[in-house]
Order: structure tokens, then C-alpha cells, then sequence
């Protein structure tokens, strides 16, 4: 009995294998079609010959030619799935991914792919991929057939809806199979569910799925459509306003930490540093040159490379700012008109000094995987690195509002601007203080840069495109005063950003920048005006 | 330095003098060169585009002179910078041509240089090579337009994304930097857009200052657009520094090529040098040259290039073929006028061809501009373009738009007996006027 079980089973194993080998051997053959298929509607027919396989195996070829990663050997035009190292690429089997040896990039062509195939592949692995053990994979497919609604798409949506576990999977499938339903031949009761659940999802993909609902449908489904668009709508206005609103914040922290610097310089000190740009300038490029030598050598720490950047980006620039201030600034302290020509000089010089260093072209910058993307509160999507930098740019302010207010070094310095002969009476060396204050408003100002490498260029014009409103900042906000810097940051982010939808960006800037000068007119000291003795500076 | 300190102040300018005549001072001995004018800022906004032409002009004619130089001369360059000061490009012109005597001009990168320059090269007749794709609307007797009209770039662009292999797009999104070049391309394109059935509620044009960095709004906006069930594109003039940041938003904010692609008339392999491109890969270009075209000419082109500039990471890009095509067909059309005249020379150059680096040929038309290919690049992740699509012949430059009423009656012929760069064929009379 037992040896007939057992002689069963072997029988059964053997066919299972034989039976996938073949099957294998097929998906092998129709890979192979890769090798002479020529312009992209050929690649087109055998991707769709490899997806009608309905086996999951075809995913990674699949992926690896959405990728841009499969190859095909000259030599003897076998299809392998590469990985491009420096001058080589590392081949493997494109269904197993068994390791195949390497090859020169001459040996092998790649298969080109554009957009359209790439919307085909992902569309294809969408149904593939609904079975996966991974339920971000099980979503990422959900979504692709939510957007790309097929009648056929409903029954193997069904039959996932029925083995699905997770609860927030089930939902998103229920909603793709919802979107598959308003393009079938369903009954209208099925179809007005559909809109139901659609209209529930509340997103700007929804809106899009039932505008063309809206256009095709008639009747009680057209109505309900309309209705769920117009629902939608009203709520993603409010989301808007938000949506602004942030917005307005994450470019006041911009302008925050492009103005931090300058506010104790200018605002503190007195100094109008016209080369305040460019210590924001030497401050990205200082992230670039660690982000270079953390690419050569110590590639794995790249992640890393911001915070190891900035305190050297503010030793640099802080060490920049001691030189001018010791070199140039110091001979012409209450002289504004000369400090502002030799302060424009310098930022000319340490431009074209850049530019012969490191050229005239942008320099890459890359973001670490922790600034990339972006995220939904609900409905808006916040990324990841204006959100770091508004984090950042807080810290940096209450950082130096600390030093300010609650150090020896801080007390110094407001004593020194208050009045500075009182404080040179007092045995305070005020030109040590000097010194001192400028180097830490331009090392800031370096570290701004760090920042700012994130989300700019980082070419030797950096700079020239942060002064104009660094100044505006801190002139609104009142000069002498921090707080007045950060409330003048974030009310000109916010009102910039709420005007922009309406007057465009051009015009939008041309209203700020008068209702500036209008404020200006009936409070020349700005928003918070020092008040006492500095004043008569 | 000296160029940058004539744009603070006046006060420079006569040691700029001093230090433009000792500078051609020793030239002047030599009678037996021939001099060539390079025109392009190294300091200021447009130094990040236009150095890379200046070095590739003096590669050129570094060959040209080790292949004997011409007419039996050897070639000279003088190299002047006009700071990204439009007014200071007037200046330098006419000193180019007054007092260092060149033979030929190869400048200018924005439309505003270009026009400001205009005049000086009319009154002292002198030839002037521009090498950037422009708006068109402008056809002089002086200048020699060696990048791509609208015609040669935006029209196929469009064409391409609304074939079928560039996803029969129905919606467009114009995005551009506000100012002439933009507008022009975008009133062109409009107008296009519109003959082919395209509706008004399905265009959303949107202008943004000069080096914009802030674009959360902007693609926030064409996300909302482009969810409005039907298949949406980007055409984007937006200029040189301000793409960085655009492109940066793009990508976080999640819009895939796939969904919403972004067709560039502005962005090249330089500008890219600047970016991490894996979130980008399958955004699109325009242009008339890729860095990524096999053939042995631009192979040959680029090791050159890599040689001269003694790095081997520098990218090539449209404009510096454009050069290349430009200095070529002055060399040859020197060689058959037989003397650097200019008046002989614009003569001699129409109808000279000379090979380009895309394995075709570039002719120089009656109206003073060339045949080119247009070829549609996906950005992909190493920094370059992979050809996806090209016009199956060569494209002819029409100067004057037949899709903008003010200059479809326009021509331009600069051979004898017309000799007119805007006759207008309604009225049979020289001097129309088009939309700038």
C-alpha cells in the first residue's frame, strides 16, 4: 500500500516538474522573440504574448525591461537580464536569475523601451502581481488597475477580493474592482454601487475615473457620477486651501534659513553683506564635495552625507566670513554705500573663484533615500524634503536663539549693537565680537546651503537668486530682531503661496513685492521694531 | 573679472579699454591670421551654458589650424565676454568687428543678446553665427541661424506626443519661463494645438520667473490638471537653471513619465549633469543632436571634445553641434568665395552643405537657416538620451510661423534679385512684420 503511495506521488512530482520545465521552456522560447523584435510595437506584441502566459515567472523579465535592464547578448542573441557595472554588466537568466557570467557593454545591446511600452508592462503586472505575498506589491497592483479599468479585470479581482486578508488591501481592490465595473456591461445597480464606492475614495484619481464615467454613461449612472464629481470637488477645495497653506510654510522656511544669516549680519551688526548669497553658495558646494568623496570611497555612508556636511559646510563658510570681515568689512564699519560695493566685489570674486574651480555647470547634488518622495496627509502630499527642511530650519533658529539669548558670547553681542562704546568700556573687545558675529551669521549661512543644495542647483549663481529675498525677509521682519525674521519668513512664504494660484508665479511675486513697500512706507523698522537705544543706528 | 566689473559700474570701463587694447595689441602685428570672433558670457547667469560653447569653438578652430588653417592663414580666435549684460553684447560686437577686424562672430545664447547685437552687425556688416534653437519671427542678411526654428523642435515635439507611440495626448500643459523665447514658441504652439482640433479648456499655458525654484505650486497644478481622465502632457520652455528644481518637484511629488510625460525644448545633456535622473527616466527631449547618437562622426566628435577640455565627464549638447555645422559651412564657404569678405561670404554660404554629427547633412537655405533632423530623446538614468523617435528626413527652418497670422504671408530669401528677409507674398512687398 505504502509503496504504491509512494510510486504515486513520485509519478505526480514527476509530471508537476516535467510539466513547469515545459512551461518554462515556452516562456523561454517567447523571451528569445525579444532578440529580433524590431521597434517598439514588436517588443509590444511580445510582451503582451508573455503576459497572456498568465504565469507569475514572466514578472521579472518584465520588470527588468520596464527598467531599461534587459539585454541582449550579440554573440549568439540570447536574452539576459543585466546589471551595469562600471564598464561591465553582470548577466543573469531572466527567469530563474541565475548568474551568467559578464560582458563587456559592447558585447551586448539593450532593449530600448519608452513610455508607452513602460504603461503596458505596468499595467500587465498589475494583474500578475495581484497574488503576490507582499501587500505593498498587492496595493502598487490595486492602484494600477483602479487607473486602468478593464471589464476583464473583474474576475480575478473578485477572486482576490475573496482570498484577501488585509483589511486595507481588500478596500483598494474593492475599489479597482469598482472601477472595472463602470467600463463593463454590468447591470445599472452594480454600476451605481460602483460610483458609490468610487465617489467615497474622495481623490483627484477618482475624480479623473469618473469624468470619463460622466462622459460615457447615461442616465441614473451620468447623474450619480456628477454628483459624486461635485462632492468630491468641494471637499478637495478645502485641501487646496491647506495645500497652499503648506505650501506658504515650506517656502518660508526657505526663506528663513536663506535669511537667518543675514539677520544677524544685517540685522544685528548693521553690515549690508551683498556676498551673503554666496556663503550659501560655498555652503552647497562644500555638500558637494563631501557627497563626492563619500561616492569614492566610503559609498555606503551616503546616506549620511548631509549631516557630516554641515558642520563642515559652517566651518567653511564661517572661516570665508572671518577673512572678510578681517580683511575688508572691518576698515569700513558706518560707512553702508562702500560696504555694500566691496561686499558686491567679493561675492564676484568668490563666484568666479567657484567657477574656475569647479566649472561652470551644475554640480549633482544627490538627495539621501530619507529626503526622497512624499507622503499623504489625507489629501495632500507632503515630500519628504520640505519637510526636513522646515525641521531644519527651526532647529537652526532656535539653536541661534539660544546662542543669542542665553550664552556669555550671545550677551556680548547684543551689548556690542545696543552700545558699543558702553560695551568697549566695559572690557568687552568689540572687535573680536565683530569678528566673531560675522563668521557665525555667514557659517549659517553655510549651512543654509546644505539645505538649500537639496532642492536647488548648485551652480556658482546659487546665491544671486537668495539675496534680493533674504533682505526683503529681513527688512519686513524688522532688522535687529529674530523673531521678526521668522514671522517675516513665513507670512511672505505663506502670502506668496496663496496668490500664486490666482496671479501666477510672475505676478504674484510683482503684488508681494509692493504690499512690501507699501508696509514699508507706514513702518519704516518693519514688523518688530527694535526699540531703545539700537535704534538710532 | 574685467567683463563682470563693466556691468556694476561705469567706472571700470576704462581699464576694461586698457585691457582690451593691450589684449590685441600683439595680435594686430600679425598680419597673416585670420581672425574669428567668439561671442559668449563667462561670467554671470549664462556663463553655465555659453563656456561650453566657447570651448568648443576653440577646439574647432584648434582643428581647423592643425588641418593648415584656411586660405593658407592660420586662424585666430579673440575670445571677448559679455558678462550676461545684454547691452554689453552691443558693445562687444562692435569692438569685435571695429577694432580686432574679425572675419566672422560665432555668439549669443538668449534671444535678447541676439537682438540687441543685431543692429551692429547691420551698420558695420559683419556675419554672425547663432547657434541656440530660438522663437524664429527674424530672418537677417548678417546672421546665420544654426539652431532649430520652431518648426525644426516644438511642431515634430508635439506631433510625436500626439502619435500614437507618444501616447495620443489630449491635454497639454505649456510651462514656460517668462519671456520672449517662451511666449513666442508657446503662442506658435497654441495656435497649432488649436488647428488640430484640440480645445481651449484642454490647453493651461503657465509662465514662471527667471531661475523659479520654488515649483510645489506649479506641479501641484499640473497634477490637478492632468486628472481629468484624459492622457495630459507637459511641453515645457521653462530656461537653464530653474529646470533643476522643476524636474526635483516632479519627482517627488510622484509624477511618472508614464502618467504625465514632460516634452523640454531647453533641457540637454548639460543641464541633466546636475541632476540625479532615476526619478526622471522617460521625461522627453527635442532637439536636433543627442550626445547618445552612434555615429562615427559624433563618436569622433566626442573623444575631441573629451581631450580638448581634459575631462572625460563633460557632456556634448545641441548648441556645440550647431557650432560645428556653423564654423564648417564659414570654413567652405570662405574656401569658395575665395576671401573672409562678409559680403562675399553670405553670398557664398547659401547652399553649402557640410556633414552633421547625426549621420546626415546640414544646407544652409535662402533664408539663412538650416536643415536639420529632429530627433525625440526619454531621459534615461545614466544622464542621457535615448532616441525614441526622428523625423524620416530632413527638416527645412521656416523663420517665419505659418501657424501665427501676423507672419504667415511671410518668406525670406537672401538671394539677388529678392534679397528679403521678410517679403510678404500677400502684398508682393519687402517689410512685413511679424509677431515681435
Amino acid at each position: 500500500m505504502t509503496l504504491i503511495r509512494a510510486g504515486l506521488m513520485l509519478l505526480f512530482l514527476l509530471a508537476t516538474l516535467s510539466s513547469s520545465g515545459a512551461a518554462e521552456s515556452d516562456l523561454h522560447a517567447i523571451i528569445a522573440k525579444f532578440a529580433t523584435a524590431k521597434g517598439f510595437s514588436e517588443i509590444g506584441t511580445v510582451v503582451h504574448e508573455l503576459t497572456a502566459t498568465g504565469d507569475a515567472a514572466v514578472e521579472r523579465p518584465l520588470s527588468a525591461l520596464a527598467d531599461g535592464n534587459l539585454y541582449i547578448r550579440k554573440a549568439d542573441s540570447l536574452v539576459f537580464i543585466g546589471k551595469e557595472a562600471s564598464d561591465s554588466v553582470q548577466l543573469s537568466d531572466p527567469l530563474g536569475g541565475e548568474a551568467s557570467g559578464e560582458a563587456t557593454k559592447e558585447d551586448v545591446t539593450k532593449i530600448k523601451v519608452n513610455n508607452t511600452l513602460r504603461r503596458v508592462i505596468r499595467d500587465a503586472l498589475g494583474t500578475l502581481t495581484l497574488g503576490a505575498k507582499d501587500p505593498t506589491v498587492r496595493i502598487a497592483a490595486a492602484d494600477t488597475m483602479f487607473k486602468t479599468p478593464d471589464a476583464a479585470n473583474i474576475e480575478p479581482l473578485e477572486t482576490a477580493i475573496a482570498s484577501e486578508t488585509v483589511a486595507s488591501v481588500k478596500a483598494q481592490l474593492e475599489q479597482a474592482r469598482a472601477a472595472s465595473v463602470l467600463v463593463s456591461d454590468r447591470p445599472e445597480a452594480d454600476k451605481l454601487a460602483a460610483v458609490a464606492l468610487i465617489g467615497a475614495r474622495g481623490d483627484r484619481d477618482a475624480v479623473s475615473l469618473l469624468t470619463s464615467v460622466e462622459a460615457s454613461a447615461s442616465g441614473a449612472v451620468k447623474d450619480a457620477a456628477t454628483a459624486a464629481i461635485a462632492s468630491i470637488d468641494s471637499t478637495l477645495a478645502l485641501w487646496d486651501a491647506g495645500q497652499n497653506i503648506w505650501y506658504g510654510i515650506s517656502l518660508g522656511s526657505v526663506l528663513l534659513l536663506a535669511a537667518i544669516g543675514l539677520a544677524i549680519t544685517f540685522g544685528v551688526m548693521g553690515v549690508i553683506n551683498m556676498a551673503h548669497g554666496e556663503m550659501v553658495m560655498l555652503g552647497a558646494y562644500t555638500t558637494f564635495v563631501v557627497q563626492q568623496v563619500i561616492r569614492t570611497s566610503f559609498p555606503a555612508l551616503f546616506d549620511w552625507s548631509l549631516v557630516m556636511a554641515l558642520p563642515l559646510a559652517f566651518l567653511v563658510a564661517a572661516f570665508v566670513g572671518l577673512v572678510i570681515e578681517r580683511g575688508v568689512i572691518r576698515f569700513l564699519y558706518g560707512r553702508p554705500l562702500e560696504t555694500l560695493l566691496a561686499t558686491w566685489g567679493v561675492s564676484l570674486i568668490l563666484q568666479q573663484a567657484v567657477r574656475s574651480i569647479f566649472g561652470p555647470t551644475n554640480q549633482e547634488v544627490g538627495n539621501p533615500s530619507w529626503m526622497s518622495g512624499s507622503f499623504d496627509v489625507g489629501q495632500l502630499a507632503i515630500t519628504w524634503n520640505r519637510l526636513w527642511i522646515l525641521v531644519f530650519a527651526l532647529t537652526v533658529f532656535g539653536m541661534l536663539l539660544y546662542v543669542m539669548k542665553r550664552t556669555p558670547w550671545g550677551l556680548q553681542m547684543r551689548a556690542v549693537t545696543a552700545n558699543r562704546r558702553m560695551a568697549a568700556s566695559m572690557g568687552i573687545r568689540t572687535p573680536w565680537v565683530d569678528a566673531l558675529t560675522f563668521a557665525l551669521g555667514s557659517g549659517i549661512a553655510g549651512i543654509a546651503g546644505v539645505a538649500l543644495s537639496q532642492i536647488d542647483n548648485v551652480s556658482p549663481n546659487l546665491g544671486r537668486g537668495y539675496i534680493i529675498d533674504s533682505f526683503m525677509v529681513v527688512v519686513f521682519g524688522g532688522v535687529g530682531n529674530l523673531w521678526g525674521t521668522l514671522v517675516g519668513a513665513f507670512s511672505l512664504g505663506i502670502v506668496n503661496k496663496v496668490l500664486e494660484p490666482y496671479a501666477g508665479a510672475v505676478l504674484g511675486k510683482i503684488v508681494v513685492l509692493v504690499l512690501i513697500i507699501l508696509f514699508i512706507q507706514k513702518r519704516p523698522r518693519g514688523l518688530f521694531a527694535l526699540k531703545g537705544r539700537a535704534v538710532e543706528a | 573679472m574685467r567683463g563682470n566689473f563693466a556691468t556694476i559700474t561705469k567706472m571700470f570701463s576704462a581699464s576694461v579699454v586698457a585691457a582690451g587694447l593691450m589684449m590685441s595689441a600683439p595680435a594686430k602685428a600679425a598680419d597673416d591670421t585670420i581672425k574669428v570672433g567668439i561671442l559668449h558670457s563667462l561670467s554671470g547667469t549664462m556663463a553655465i551654458s555659453e563656456t561650453t560653447l566657447k570651448d568648443a569653438m576653440l577646439m574647432l578652430i584648434d582643428e581647423q589650424n592643425a588641418k593648415g588653417g584656411l586660405l593658407g592663414k592660420k586662424l585666430e580666435a579673440v575670445v571677448v565676454d559679455p558678462a550676461s549684460n545684454w547691452p554689453l553684447f552691443a558693445e562687444k560686437a562692435r569692438e569685435l568687428i571695429s577694432k580686432d577686424k574679425v572675419a566672422a562672430v560665432f555668439g549669443c545664447w538668449t534671444s535678447v543678446s541676439r537682438k540687441s547685437v543685431l543692429p551692429v552687425f547691420s551698420e558695420l556688416d559683419n556675419i554672425l553665427f547663432y547657434p541656440v534653437q530660438y522663437e524664429g519671427e527674424e530672418s537677417e542678411r548678417n546672421v546665420f541661424y544654426t539652431g532649430a526654428a520652431p518648426n525644426q523642435q516644438a511642431i515634430p515635439a508635439v506631433d510625436y506626443l500626439m502619435s500614437e507611440d507618444g501616447g495620443s495626448v489630449k491635454r497639454w500643459v505649456l510651462e514656460g519661463t517668462d519671456y520672449v523665447y517662451p511666449r513666442t514658441t508657446n503662442k506658435i504652439l497654441e495656435a497649432y494645438l488649436k488647428s488640430k482640433g484640440v480645445a481651449a479648456e484642454d490647453i493651461m499655458v503657465n509662465y514662471t520667473p527667471f531661475g523659479f525654484a520654488d515649483w510645489q505650486t506649479e506641479v501641484s497644478a499640473i497634477k490637478k490638471f492632468g486628472s481629468a481622465g484624459k492622457k495630459t502632457a507637459v511641453v515645457s520652455t521653462v530656461n537653464g537653471d530653474a529646470n533643476v528644481p522643476f524636474y526635483k518637484e516632479l519627482g517627488n511629488q510622484g509624477i511618472k513619465a508614464e502618467d504625465i510625460p514632460v516634452m523640454a525644448f531647453s533641457v540637454g545633456e548639460e543641464e541633466l549633469a546636475g541632476l540625479d535622473t532615476a526619478p526622471l527616466v522617460g521625461h522627453l527631449a527635442a532637439w536636433n543632436y543627442f550626445e547618445s547618437v552612434d555615429t562615427p562622426e559624433n563618436k569622433k566628435f566626442i573623444a575631441d571634445w573629451h581631450k580638448f577640455i581634459k575631462n572625460d565627464k563633460r557632456t556634448t549638447n545641441d548648441p556645440m553641434e550647431a557650432h560645428y555645422i556653423g564654423f564648417n559651412m564659414w570654413v567652405k564657404a570662405v574656401e569658395k568665395a575665395g576671401t573672409t569678405d562678409p559680403d562675399k561670404v553670405i553670398d557664398a554660404m547659401i547652399g553649402v552643405s557640410v556633414p552633421n554629427l547625426t549621420g546626415g547633412y546640414a544646407t544652409m537655405m535662402p533664408n539663412h537657416h538650416i536643415t536639420k533632423p529632429v530627433l525625440i530623446g526619454e531621459i534615461q538614468a545614466d544622464g542621457q538620451f535615448e532616441t525614441v523617435s526622428r523625423t524620416p528626413g530632413l527638416v527645412m527652418g521656416d523663420e517665419w510661423s505659418d501657424y501665427l497670422p501676423d507672419s504667415k504671408d511671410l518668406i525670406s530669401d537672401w538671394r539677388k534679385p529678392l534679397s528679403c528677409g521678410n517679403f510678404n507674398v500677400a502684398t508682393g512687398k519687402c517689410g512685413g512684420k511679424g509677431t515681435n
